[in-house]
């Protein structure tokens, strides 16, 4: 079962001293564990909101916004799919993950025909 | 059919429902063709018993027919191989719950846990396992939430779905993921327990097996996390509503006031163990939702008559509970409490706010409550139009002869 996680941190969040130099080497354990049960396929960090660049089409005209679509207080940090056996899998791997301890994580099913 | 085996049908659906549901999940993955097969079994049964008479091992038939129904659909649906696989599995019976480490020693408690998934939304995960375990109906889940049963109908379908397409298991959770499933477990309980004390439909106000059942998972629930005094509290306060069970309606079956019942024909030794159990969870110092109620409920168990009832310390309690859960339910109860003690105007007041903010709109209760104050302050044509609002409203045969009564009283010479 491939799930889509995304990893959510609220704007603004600072972290503490101690937090600050745990992220780093935390999130890259986590990385080394999950590749290694071969649960993580692929992942990534992303640039912050003030990067992005929203996109669409109203009729003919493409219409291009600075910042993201979504108006709301998480952003989405960066992501990860993951191939698990079943939620209770993707929840304990969510839950392992870092930013859990300060951020959300959200784990939904690719969907499947 | 001998009437006696449409009874043993009836003791098998009670007692074996949940867990035949149960194993044909964990053998299939799969809620509804779960249920449907079930319902084959129980079918299947009430035909063949009064010819062949009950099997010795009523459980274990239905299992076997029910998963038998199972493979034929599956091989009859098998189009692809993975689906033959699956049915080709099937016939090998496999234990789910061997390599089990819950600590769970009680079959139906861990079948409930299991149902209980934190990734389903509170009320969903709840409505899920009596629908699943309990087999109480759609429209009776729909009752004890207060929605309409088409809405509780979409509820169950949106959770099934959630548990196909995200894949959440069916798997008995190791004792360190119980918390997380804890209050779901009480919740069930509760509604177990009030659908059995107060039936939501037809003819039988209680159904004593549900409310023993209850009270049973109740207590081994307790045992189980003997530092969860909200168990203990849930406990308490079944024993208090059970206490009184004999008195709740009359020899006709109709409903009969707290304040009218026979308080001698209470069950002292209930009462006297709710008491014991309430006071352990409260010097826990943790107070929950089911401790107040529980600590409600002992006010009216341990008060010689209905005057003689604190109803000040109720109404506080009440608060608290708003407090805790808000609820126009507890709104209305507090209602009463607040009646009772500051007189029906005061009470008058806060069934306005609650008229008015439209959240218990087809609850009889409310439109009741409402004529029982009015009656109280001497508007008896109000009180009239409100019971007769109630009447419309009642789900259950000995609700409407109740609320009949009021009114025949109301058009007597008074």
């Amino acid at each position: 079962m491939k799930y889509m996680m995304l990893v959510c941190v609220a704007e603004g969040t600072e972290l503490s001293p101690d937090e600050a130099a745990r992220i780093g080497p935390d999130t890259e354990a986590w990385v080394e564990e999950m590749d290694r049960r071969g649960i993580r396929l692929q992942g990534n960090q992303l640039r912050p909101v003030s990067d992005a660049t929203t996109v669409c089409v109203r009729g003919d005209e493409v219409l291009i916004a600075d910042g993201p679509f979504a108006e709301t207080k998480e952003q989405i940090a960066g992501y990860d799919i993951l191939e698990c056996a079943d939620l209770d899998e993707a929840i304990e791997v969510a839950a392992k993950h870092p930013v859990a301890r300060f951020g959300k994580l959200e784990v939904r099913p690719f969907w499947v025909e | 059919m001998r009437p006696d085996v449409g009874d043993e049908v009836a003791e098998a659906f009670r007692q074996e429902w949940g867990k035949v549901v149960a194993a044909l999940i964990g053998m299939t993955g799969d809620w509804d063709l779960a249920e449907e097969c079930a319902q084959d079994a129980f079918a299947q049964a009430l035909k063949t018993w009064p010819r062949d008479g009950v099997p010795r091992r009523p459980g274990a038939w239905l299992t076997t027919v029910a998963r038998n129904r199972a493979l034929d659909r599956l091989r009859r649906g098998a189009t692809e191989t993975a689906r033959l696989r699956e049915a080709a599995a099937l016939s090998v019976p496999s234990d789910p719950d061997l390599d089990d480490d819950s600590g769970i020693t009680d079959d139906r408690l861990r079948l409930i846990f299991t149902c209980c998934h934190p990734a389903l939304a509170l009320e969903a995960r709840v409505a899920l396992t009596l629908r699943t375990l309990a087999g109480l109906t759609t429209a009776e889940i729909a009752r004890a939430f207060m929605v309409s049963e088409e809405t509780m109908a979409k509820r169950l379908v949106r959770a099934k779905h959630k548990i196909r397409d995200a894949a959440i298991p069916y798997r008995v959770p190791p004792a360190h993921l119980l918390p997380d499933r804890t209050a779901g477990v009480l919740a069930v309980l509760y509604l177990l327990f009030n659908e059995g004390y107060s039936a939501s439909g037809g003819a039988d106000l209680v159904r004593r097996g549900l409310c023993a059942e209850a009270i049973r998972l109740a207590r081994a629930l307790s045992q189980l996390m003997p530092d969860e005094p909200e168990a203990l509290g849930l406990l308490a306060l079944m024993f208090f509503h059970d206490a009184r069970r004999a008195t709740r309606v009359d020899a006709t079956g109709d409903l009969v006031r707290l304040e009218d019942q026979d308080r001698s024909r209470w069950d002292p030794a209930e009462i006297g163990e709710g008491v014991a159990i309430l006071d352990a969870a409260l010097r826990r110092g943790r107070p929950g939702a089911y401790q107040v109620q529980a600590a409600i409920a002992a006010c009216h168990a341990t008060a010689a008559d209905a005057a003689d009832t604190d109803w000040a310390e109720i109404a506080a309690l009440y608060g608290e509970l708003a407090r805790l859960v808000p609820s126009p339910v507890v709104e209305l109860n507090r209602a009463v409490a607040v009646a009772m003690a500051d007189g029906p105007a005061a009470g008058l007041v806060l069934v306005a706010a609650l008229d008015a903010s439209g959240a218990l709109r087809g609850y009889h209760l409310l439109p009741a409550t409402r004529a029982d104050l009015l009656l109280r302050l001497g508007r008896r044509d109000e009180a009239a139009a409100s019971y007769r609002e109630a009447l419309g409203l009642a789900g259950t045969d000995s609700e409407r002869r109740f609320l009949t009564l009021r009114l025949a009283e109301l058009a007597g010479p008074g």
